[in-house]
Formats: C-alpha cells, sequence, structure tokens
C-alpha cells in the first residue's frame, strides 16, 4: 500500500516537470521514489515476469538498448528507458512509469552500472567497451574496469554474462566468468592499419607490454595479442563477418553464432553500429531470441535520438551526430568523411556536467579528415571558441571558422549557408544535442525526445 | 633557427589531450620563423642532456604512469643536468608529478621520480577536479593569468623557499590548501593544469619557446612580435569564467 501511495506521488512529478516545461521529466519520479523508498527499485524490478536486462559501455548504450528493443519487444512489453535516463533514478522512473511491463530494459551509465545491478539483479547483462571519457565525471577507465570487475563478481549465478572480447579489459570479465558469451568481429579488410591517437588500453592487463594487434577495428577494439605473455582475445562466440558500409544509410555483414549464420543489414552507419548490433544480437539471444527474431529486429530498428539521425527542417535536412568523446567521435568523423564528404558542417561543444566540463577531449579527436573535406565551419556552444583553437592550431584557415556560440542561430546560419534540397551536417555534444532538437521541434519539426514510440 | 623539442613517453602519457600543447607550440614557433624537431624518448631511450632545447611530459592514467615510472627515475640524472642548463621544460599533471622526488601512495610506499623538480607527491582521497584560475608572475613585476583544468587525486607539495608557477585564483591547485599552484624553476614549469593548457593561455607557450630559443643560441629569451590572439583570449576568458563561477574548493 504504502508502495503504491508513493508510486503515485512518483508519477504526478513527473506529469509536473514535463507541464511546467522543465524537459521530459524523466528522472524526478525516479529521484522522488529513490529518496521516499530506496528499496523499491528492487521490489518493482524483482515484480517483472521476465525479469530485467542491463547494458552498459562508454559508446553505444543507447543504440544497443534501442536495437534490443526492436528485438524483442515485438513480443514482448518492455520497461525501457529508451530516453537515455540511465543512471539509478532513470532506471526508478521507467520501472514506475511502465505498469504493465514484463521485461526490463535499461541502458546503464558505466558509473551507475554497479549499483544498478546490485538492484535490479539482471538475468541478463551486456557489457560493450571502455574508452577514456568524461574523466572529470569517471575518473580514469582503469577505475571503472576495477568496478566493473567487482560487480561482475557480485552477479547472480543465473546471469548470463555477455562481453565484447575485442576489449582487452571487457573481453576479460567474460573470460573469468564461466557461461559468458563473447562477441567481436572477425573482418580483417576492415581493420585500421594503426590504433588511434591515444588510445586506451593497449597494454596488456597481465604484464604491462604494448598489445599487437592482428587487426584493430574501433579505437583500442580489435584482435590483440602480447607478444610477451601470450594474453589475447578470447574466442568468439559471435562474430560479425564480411561486413559491408553502405556509406552514412547502414551496414551489412554475416551474423555468425553457434547455431547458424544469417546475412544482416542494419539501418546505422559505420563499423561502431556493427558493435552495437552484435551486441544487441548476443543480448537478445540470451534474452532467448532466435536467430530469425534478432535478424528481424536488427533491419527494422529505427536511429536512437542524435546518434545518426536526419530530421527534415523544410526544404532542406539536418543530419545529426552526436559526439561525446574522442573513440566515439573519432568514428562519426571516419563515417561521414567516408560517406559525405561535407564542405560545411556545424560543431557544438557544451560543457554541462552531461558533455563532461573538461573539454581538453577534443584535441584528442582525429577531426583533421573532416577538415580536409570542409570549406567552412559554423562552432557553437559553451566553448565555441576552444572549437575555433582546435580547428586553427590544425590549420584550418581562421576567416572560414564562423563563431556563432547560440545554437538557434548557429543553426540558422548552417542552414543559410546550406543549399535547398541539400543536407547540414551538425556534430553536437549531448547537451547541444538536446537544445538542437528541442530548437527544431519547437519549429514544428522533430518529436520531443520523450515523445518517441517505445 | 630550429628548436630541438624531446616529448617524454607520448604513448603512455597522453591523457588530457597533450598534443594540444605540442600543437600550439608548433605553430606558434612557426609564426616566428622557427621550426620545431618534436622528437619521441619512450621507455628504454637515452636522454643527452644538451640534445633539447625544450622537453614535454604529459599526463597520464595511473597504470600508464606506473609503467613508466621506473623509467624516468632512471633517465632522471640526464634531465636534472638538462634543466641545470636551462634547457625549458613543460610538465604537465603525471609528468609534473614524475618530475619531483617521489609519489608516496595511499598505502605509503613511495614510488621515486625524476628529482628533476623541488616537490613531492602525495596520494589523496578526495580528486580535487575541476576549472582554476592562476595569478602568476614569472618575470618580475609582469603578471598574466592562467586558466585550465584540473582533475588530480596526488597533493603536491613544494619544498621550502621552491617556486610556485602562481597564486590559486579559483580552484584546488597544488594541494587544495596552500593557495598555489605549479612549480617553476629556472626554465621550467610544471602544473596540474590542462585544458590543453597552452591554447587558451599563449602568453605562456610564448614564454617557452622563449626559453627555448635562449637555451639554443646561448643568449638572452628574445621578445616576439605578438599575434593576433583574438580566439585566445575568448577562450581564455570563458575559461577564467568557469573558473570563478564553478572552480573546486574543499
Amino acid at each position: 500500500m504504502r508502495l503504491a501511495l508513493e508510486l503515485a506521488l512518483a508519477r504526478s512529478a513527473g506529469r509536473l516537470s514535463r507541464l511546467a516545461g522543465r524537459g521530459g521529466g524523466t528522472t524526478i519520479p525516479g529521484k522522488i521514489l529513490a529518496t521516499l523508498d530506496p528499496g523499491s527499485v528492487s521490489t518493482l524490478a524483482a515484480r517483472l515476469p521476465r525479469g530485467t536486462a542491463a547494458i552498459s559501455a562508454t559508446n553505444g548504450k543507447t543504440t544497443t538498448a534501442a536495437l534490443v528493443a526492436a528485438i524483442v519487444g515485438k513480443s514482448v512489453r518492455l520497461a525501457h528507458n529508451g530516453s537515455g535516463a540511465n543512471l539509478v533514478s532513470g532506471v526508478a522512473s521507467t520501472l514506475i512509469e511502465a505498469r504493465d511491463a514484463e521485461l526490463g530494459l535499461f541502458e546503464v551509465d558505466e558509473g551507475a552500472f554497479p549499483e544498478v545491478a546490485r538492484r535490479i539483479r539482471p538475468r541478463a547483462v551486456c557489457l560493450g567497451n571502455l574508452f577514456r571519457d568524461q574523466l572529470d565525471r569517471y575518473g580514469e577507465l582503469e577505475q571503472i574496469a576495477e568496478r566493473w570487475r567487482a560487480a561482475v563478481t557480485e552477479l547472480p549465478h543465473e546471469t548470463a554474462l555477455v562481453a565484447n572480447a575485442d576489449d582487452p579489459q571487457v573481453g576479460d570479465l567474460a573470460v573469468s566468468r564461466p557461461g559468458s558469451v563473447t562477441f567481436g568481429i572477425d573482418d580483417p579488410a576492415q581493420a585500421r592499419p594503426t590504433l588511434q591517437h591515444a588510445s586506451d588500453s593497449k597494454y596488456c592487463l597481465r604484464c604491462g607490454t604494448p598489445y599487437v594487434y592482428a587487426a584493430a577495428y574501433v579505437g583500442h577494439l580489435g584482435d590483440y595479442r602480447c607478444p610477451a605473455c601470450g594474453h589475447a582475445r578470447p574466442p568468439l562466440d559471435i562474430a560479425a563477418r564480411a561486413i559491408e558500409l553502405h556509406g552514412l544509410e547502414a551496414v551489412s555483414f554475416d551474423l555468425v553464432t553457434p547455431e547458424d549464420i544469417r546475412r544482416v543489414r542494419v539501418g546505422l552507419p559505420g563499423l561502431y553500429n556493427v558493435y552495437n548490433a552484435l551486441a544487441a544480437a548476443s543480448l537478445s539471444r540470451a534474452l532467448g531470441a532466435t536467430l530469425a527474431e534478432i535478424a528481424a529486429g536488427l533491419e527494422s530498428a529505427p536511429p536512437a535520438f542524435g546518434r545518426a539521425e536526419r530530421i527534415d527542417v523544410g526544404s532542406r535536412q539536418l543530419l545529426l551526430l552526436l559526439i561525446k568523446n574522442p573513440a566515439g567521435a573519432n568514428e562519426v568523423v571516419r563515417t561521414v568523411v567516408e560517406a559525405e564528404a561535407p564542405r560545411l558542417a556545424v560543431v557544438a561543444l557544451n560543457d554541462a556536467i552531461a558533455d563532461g566540463r573538461d573539454v581538453s577531449w577534443i584535441w584528442d579527436v582525429d577531426f583533421e579528415p573532416l577538415l580536409e573535406c570542409l570549406e567552412r565551419v559554423v562552432v557553437s556552444g559553451g566553448r565555441a571558441a576552444e572549437l575555433a583553437l582546435r580547428f586553427t592550431y590544425a590549420g584550418f584557415p581562421a576567416d572560414a571558422v564562423e563563431i556563432v556560440p547560440e545554437l538557434g542561430a548557429a543553426l540558422d546560419r548552417g542552414l543559410e549557408l546550406t543549399p535547398e534540397g541539400a543536407e547540414l551536417t551538425v556534430l553536437p555534444t549531448y547537451t547541444a544535442m538536446l537544445e538542437l532538437r528541442r530548437i527544431v521541434a519547437e519549429r514544428g519539426y522533430a518529436r520531443q525526445y520523450w515523445e518517441r514510440a517505445a | 633557427m630550429k628548436l630541438r623539442v624531446g616529448h617524454l613517453y607520448p604513448d603512455y602519457l597522453n591523457i588530457y589531450a597533450d598534443r594540444g600543447n605540442i600543437a600550439v607550440l608548433t605553430r606558434r614557433a612557426a609564426l616566428r620563423g622557427l621550426e620545431l624537431d618534436v622528437a619521441a624518448i619512450g621507455p628504454g631511450d637515452e636522454v643527452d642532456p644538451g640534445g633539447h632545447d625544450l622537453l614535454y611530459v604529459g599526463g597520464g592514467q595511473d597504470r600508464e604512469q606506473a609503467l613508466i615510472a621506473p623509467d624516468i627515475a632512471a633517465k632522471g640524472p640526464a634531465l636534472r643536468e638538462a634543466v641545470a642548463e636551462g634547457v625549458a621544460v613543460l610538465a604537465v599533471c603525471g609528468g609534473y608529478q614524475l618530475l619531483g622526488r617521489f609519489y608516496r601512495d595511499r598505502y605509503g610506499s613511495e614510488l621515486l621520480g625524476a628529482g628533476v623538480l623541488p616537490l613531492h607527491t602525495v596520494a589523496g582521497e578526495r580528486r580535487m577536479i575541476g576549472d582554476v584560475l592562476l595569478d602568476c608572475e614569472l618575470e618580475p613585476a609582469h603578471s598574466e593569468t592562467v586558466a585550465g583544468f584540473e582533475n588530480h587525486a596526488g597533493r603536491t607539495f613544494l619544498d621550502e623557499g621552491a617556486e610556485p608557477l602562481g597564486r590559486v585564483v579559483a580552484g584546488f591547485g597544488n594541494d587544495g590548501a596552500s593557495g598555489f599552484e605549479g612549480c617553476r624553476l629556472g626554465r621550467a614549469i610544471g602544473t596540474y593544469l590542462h585544458g590543453p593548457l597552452l591554447p587558451r593561455n599563449p602568453w605562456l607557450a610564448d614564454w617557452l619557446l622563449a626559453q627555448a630559443v635562449a637555451h639554443a643560441s646561448g643568449g638572452e629569451p628574445p621578445v616576439f612580435e605578438p599575434l593576433d590572439d583574438r580566439l585566445e583570449a575568448e577562450a581564455h576568458a570563458v575559461s577564467a569564467a568557469r573558473a570563478r563561477a564553478r572552480g573546486g574548493k574543499f
């Protein structure tokens, strides 16, 4: 009875928050409930007849969860935090709002993963990758890895773990837990010639010697082996082979599982989305989906908001590509350059907590291939001047950089420079992306992020 | 003129966009007709004390720092000789700690540093994270500000009489208590500030370049013609405002 009252109170707070124009109200109900009754998250999770699944990673959690929702959501009612509220409060809010859900599907912030896992006791866990990201907020990569190691040992015995074997730190978690399922890319034709600048986890976990890569795919993800002690990528249970990249539209590949092989096409661009598709396929399989259901779900999935999203704005189109850390931004740059080689872009850098207050990461992004195609760049956001410095010290002509800190004005300027019928490429950080979507929605062009179909 | 820059451990110590500092030095040197010849110095490489005009050491994560600590300690004598002979140095964050005499971890064991800078560092419980603003006076009666970002668990203590880089206007600084940040020894600078440090603090980049020229020529540091630094000034102003509004304090 007490929990029912608390739930009613928390739900109405979420509605009030939306009515008051304070955003989606996606975390407030959970914050209230967690304050009123800290044990309630566990209670609500335990009520779900098909249990819960958790996804964590530095990059790709939202997209992976959206893909899993497309696969398993056809036959099962989900409680899914699809708006990206991925701390304990966001998980709690989702549990409060989803009254008749059968299965909880949660993307979880990598720092919050241990606590969320303790509370929801997930039936299946998918761990994707660890890259340097918002060091001011998360601390060093090694500390997150350490906390993940402890969290994995605390998982219930029956919990299924699926993990990315191509990341040394993450793959090692699967090796340490018998019965885990590994996934990874097995297609040396897609390998990068060298590790990217400022790659992480490139020294052997066991002995500290630099790994030798038979193939490096995204950042430090790949087929690694330590030449000194032999520590190497574990065998892949689920793999992507014969990958084809279709520009900014899609990827297709052979999805190889212990049961069968199936060619799939996923409507998301870039090699990094092959990892997201593999993660989603592996987790869905652990939740009982068949290969046919997995393939059908992957092929039908819409992009998660702002990750690689096209929005019609009158007679022009926006292409929104979220950038948030060096590894993710490098892949966005690579994909957009290989597909479109745009001559104009808007790049927006904010420094709120959700973006990272420390903006030094922009210097670790390999923007140079993008700058080679661009004739003009509009920089925006609270730290627009830092972006301008990043580009001009890379040799980009100062008179081709326009500084328009206010996002709405930057968007207008970008659209003004875009020919009718053409597309404007926009690379925003997280809060800049939310603000841009709000501006576009206010003009009547896109739905607010909390209004997306579940 | 060619300036010889030694970049220590670029594969290991690169966590806070250290290549931004190198890019700023390179470009500002080129605009003055100076060529920067940047060479990586890795584990096991010998340091020739007379072979460089400027040395750079960046920051690393704990694991990478621990991997190279014994190596930098072994390079200590050559690095000390280089600094004594007037080589310019910029050491940031982890590199700053590693140039000190030692780092004491939370269990009390001490990791030897290079012993170049008169300081030592002790692990602390709470990380000191946030925007920072400093007042500096590297040349007598000539005051400048430095804006950056700090993220460190170590508390750094300067030896008696050692000179800090600057006075903390906003932020934690060396230990969150002394009111000072960084260390300056002749032409060598150590600091926790990244962001990276030099793009938004171009006067400091020019100061380092001038010291490197002085080392190369054996003469006095030159006074460079000013560049168009309006963008740099704008980035500095935003960063300084952030430090005033939200710089860390206990």
